[in-house]
Order: C-alpha cells, then structure tokens, then sequence
C-alpha cells in the first residue's frame, strides 16, 4: 500500500466539489492507496490570498505540511490550485534561504517548524505515474468503449512548470482515458484558462474564454469532458447554460473530475461517485449504448 | 504623468517579494502580453507594465487595472524566455497596491480578494456560500439575481451549504499569530 499525505482544500472537503473527494476516496480504496487526512489544515489561500500576500500565502502552505501525519511521504491534494500554492511554497522554502528564513521566524511565532521535507503532488500524478496505466486497466470491469471524452488540463496543474507534463500539450489524461477503455479526444484549446474567479467579477469575459473550450472540445469530437480542478469543473459545469444562452449555441457536455470517470470504470457505484451533483448530467452519454 | 523621484525605487520593491525576483531579466519581447487571454481588458499589457515598473513609474503602475485582470494563468510565465514570473510580478504590485489603499477602482476584483481572504484569515477555511454573498453585498447586491438560476442549481444539488467546516479555535489563532508575524516581515528586506 502506498501512503500519502492528503490535503483537500476548502471545496472538495466542504464546498461545491464533494464529489471529487467522495469519488477520489473511492478510487484509493480500489487502487490500495491510502490517504491520510493533514489533521486542522487551513485554507491554502488561492490566487486571491496569494495575490495579496505572497510571504503570507508561503506561511499558509507551511503551516500545513508542518502539520502533515506522515512526514517522509508525499503530500498529495486534487486541486490545482492547492497544488500551485502548495508546490511554490515548498520550493521556495527549499531553494531561497531568505525566504525560509522569514518562513521559519513567522511560524515559530505560534511555535511551529516545517523541516522542508514533504515532497507536493498532485493527485493525478499519484494515480498515473505511482500507481501505473497498466494497474488502472487491470481493474476496469466497465470498459467505456466507444465513449469520446475530451481532457481538460486548465492552467494550474501544468503552470507555471513543476515539470508533471508539458505545459501546453500534456498527454497524462489522454493516456488514462484510453487505459479505462474510452477514446480520449485531443483538442487544441485543453490548457487554456476557463476565466477562474470572473465567472463571478467579470462574467462577460469569462463566458467568452468557455465559449472557445466548449467549441474546441465540440469541434474536436468530444461528448463529455473529465477535469482535475474544482473551480474548472464549477465554471464549465454550472456556467455551461450561460455560454449557450448568451452566445446562441447549444452545449451539453458533462464535465467530471477525473476520478469519477474512473470510479465508473472500476464499477463503482454512481451514487458513491455522485454524479447526480453534475448540473450538465452524464447519464445519457453513460448509458448509450448499454446493454443491460 | 510623472516621474517619481522615490529613492526606493520599485524595481526593488517588487524585486523584494517572491516571484518577482527576476523583473530586470525583461527583454521586452511582448511573449507574455501576445500569451494573455485578458491583455485586451488591461489598461498596460503585460510587457507594458513591466516597462513601467523598471521606469519607476510608481504611481501609473500602483493604480493601474492590469493586475486585477491577471487570470493567474501562468501561460505568460511558462513561455517568458527569460525566466522573468509575469504572473507573480502582477501579484506583487496587487500586494503593494492593497497595502498603500491605491489599488484600481475600476474592477471589483480587489473587492472579491478582499471578500475570500477575509475568511482566510479569521477562519482559516473558505465557505463558499459566504464569500460569494459578502462578495455581492461589498460591490453589487443586485448581482444576485444574476446568480439565483446558478445558485439554486447548487444549492438543489448539495453543492452549497450555509454550514461549513471550521478550524478549532487553536489553529486559528496560530494562523493569526503567523499571518500576523508574516506581515511584520513583509516583502521588502
């Protein structure tokens, strides 16, 4: 069994992405990995902590890897940007003595040290280079063949580089999808930026920059799309009518957290994954061509 | 506009804090400005404010809008062949912004930061719920009905809730007490 550090962030532990985490605990329990949870972790700041306080938003992610249970194994969360925040953080710790230094003196003020040591991973990472496409195919009972399903990076989890793929053409998820028997659709535009936190501040642009995804994914073929990042899944999910409405097309791809698309591989049971939290619903797509 | 005759020059304010090290490396290809989803929406594209920034052009830079509409892509920093961080470059004049009270008034961006740290800090957790509505009660409440077809979507769906996690009252006040020593510390040496 391979053990990690678990770091959830604030919307898959409690907010609009639970599905990523039911379905994530779902997927380690059937590929032997185990999770363990950084006990009173804080909120890793995001863009707008970081935006406002960049030494600050090191100390946040500091604070929670002096926290984690396991100190000599890897720190994984699902979100990217926790990740970004979590990963920037831990390297700049290690690489800029300045910048330890000032982190060192902020947390030993509430009496705290981080040694430097946890290692940050994005789940997907975890899932396709420690657990292997090989030992992923081996536990599809529900081959989806025949489903073309797009791979939508976003930004965070392949920028700026952490070197985990390329940063403009990445070909993890495209290798996951065909290992769970799928066609994985290439499209141009899959690590262009949904338009993050303006799909609240500055909507107009925001549906503008999903407008040109959906068309790329659509154009390109696909008929579902699988993500890694909460507020990804949020805006392409919960905004999708929006762009259809405001631009006079008519979109119906679902977006899910990759886990989930693996879950329903491995047979797991929809409910356990909660697909029914998905606005633009998979069912239809799930169920073509099923014979029962 | 004018020169400013500060001593401490910008440059090195914004040299100061992580991520912005290697502003003086710009050759002034523009890769990050033709890599920008919003140079559009920015008063000063992306290689503009830089040049800014080395002129000393504190105040035109402080105030301006381009940093609040920064998507944090990144896509500017990964193609920058230089290796200068425009992204975190845009984040360091926010931060100094915010702390003078000059930022731009012209977006509500500043307004939706203001609303998520505001949890961060004395939570140490973000609710979802919450910041959106602390969010539209600072800037526009009208906005919510804009939201309502959205929010009822979520709410129907369990994807928001008014309860949320919270931290115990230790770790909170160990967050306090290391934001707090952090800000004394700051980004300048």
């Amino acid at each position: 069994m391979n053990k990690y550090n678990y770091f959830p962030g604030c919307s898959i532990a409690d907010g609009a992405a639970k599905a990523y985490n039911e379905s994530t605990k779902e997927i380690a329990r059937v590929l032997d990995i185990e999770l363990a949870e950084i006990p009173d972790w804080n909120c890793c700041g995001s863009t707008p902590f970081s935006s406002c306080s960049e030494l600050g938003s090191i100390c946040l992610a500091a604070r929670n890897l002096s926290k984690v249970k396991e100190p000599g194994a890897d720190t994984v969360t699902s979100c990217s940007a926790c990740y970004i925040l979590l990963k920037s953080a831990s390297e700049y710790i290690k690489n800029d003595p300045e910048v330890k230094r000032k982190v060192d003196e902020s947390l030993a003020a509430a009496e705290l040290a981080y040694n430097g040591s946890s290692n940050v991973r994005h789940l997907l990472d975890i899932v396709v280079n420690d657990v292997g496409y090989e030992q992923i195919s081996s536990k599809v009972t529900r081959p989806l063949a025949g489903k073309k399903i797009g791979a939508y990076y976003g930004c965070q989890i392949v920028r700026p580089k952490f070197g985990l793929d390329h940063s403009e053409n990445p070909q993890l998820m495209e290798k996951l999808i065909t290992a769970l028997g799928a066609e994985a659709i290439d499209f141009p535009l899959k690590t262009n930026c949904c338009g993050s936190y303006f799909s609240v501040s500055t909507q107009d642009k925001a549906l503008d920059l999903m407008r040109r995804i959906f068309e790329s994914a659509h154009s390109s073929g696909a008929e579902m799309l699988i993500t890694v990042c909460p507020l990804c899944q949020l805006n392409l999910d919960g905004y999708q009518s929006k762009v259809n409405k405001k631009y006079k097309t008519d979109y119906k791809l679902p977006v899910l957290f990759f886990t989930q698309l693996m879950g329903i591989a491995f047979g797991i049971d929809e409910k356990k994954l909660m697909l029914k939290k998905n606005i633009v619903s998979p069912a239809a797509i799930l169920s073509a061509g099923k014979k029962e | 506009m004018e020169m400013t005759t500060n001593n401490d020059s910008l440059v090195n304010e914004i040299s100061a804090i992580p991520g912005g090290e290697h502003v003086n490396l710009c050759i002034q290809c523009g890769s990050c400005t033709a890599s920008c989803p919003n140079a559009d929406l920015m008063q000063h594209t992306p290689a503009n404010i830089i040049a800014l920034i080395r002129a000393n052009y504190r105040q035109e830079v402080l105030t301006s809008t381009t940093p609040w509409y920064c998507l944090s892509c990144y896509m500017c920093t990964s193609r920058c062949p230089r290796g200068v961080k425009p992204t975190n470059i845009m984040h360091a004049i926010e931060e100094i912004a915010l702390r003078e009270g000059v930022e731009s008034e012209k977006t509500t961006t500043p307004a939706l930061y203001r609303s998520f740290n505001h949890y961060v800090v004395n939570n140490g957790y973000v609710p979802e719920a919450w910041f959106m509505m602390r969010y539209l009660l600072t800037t526009n409440p009208f906005k919510a009905f804009s939201m309502a077809s959205l929010g009822i979507g979520l709410f129907s769906r369990g994807r928001i809730s008014l309860k949320s996690r919270k931290l115990s009252s230790k770790s909170r006040r160990e967050l306090k007490t290391i934001l707090a020593k952090a800000e004394t510390l700051g980004g300048a040496d």
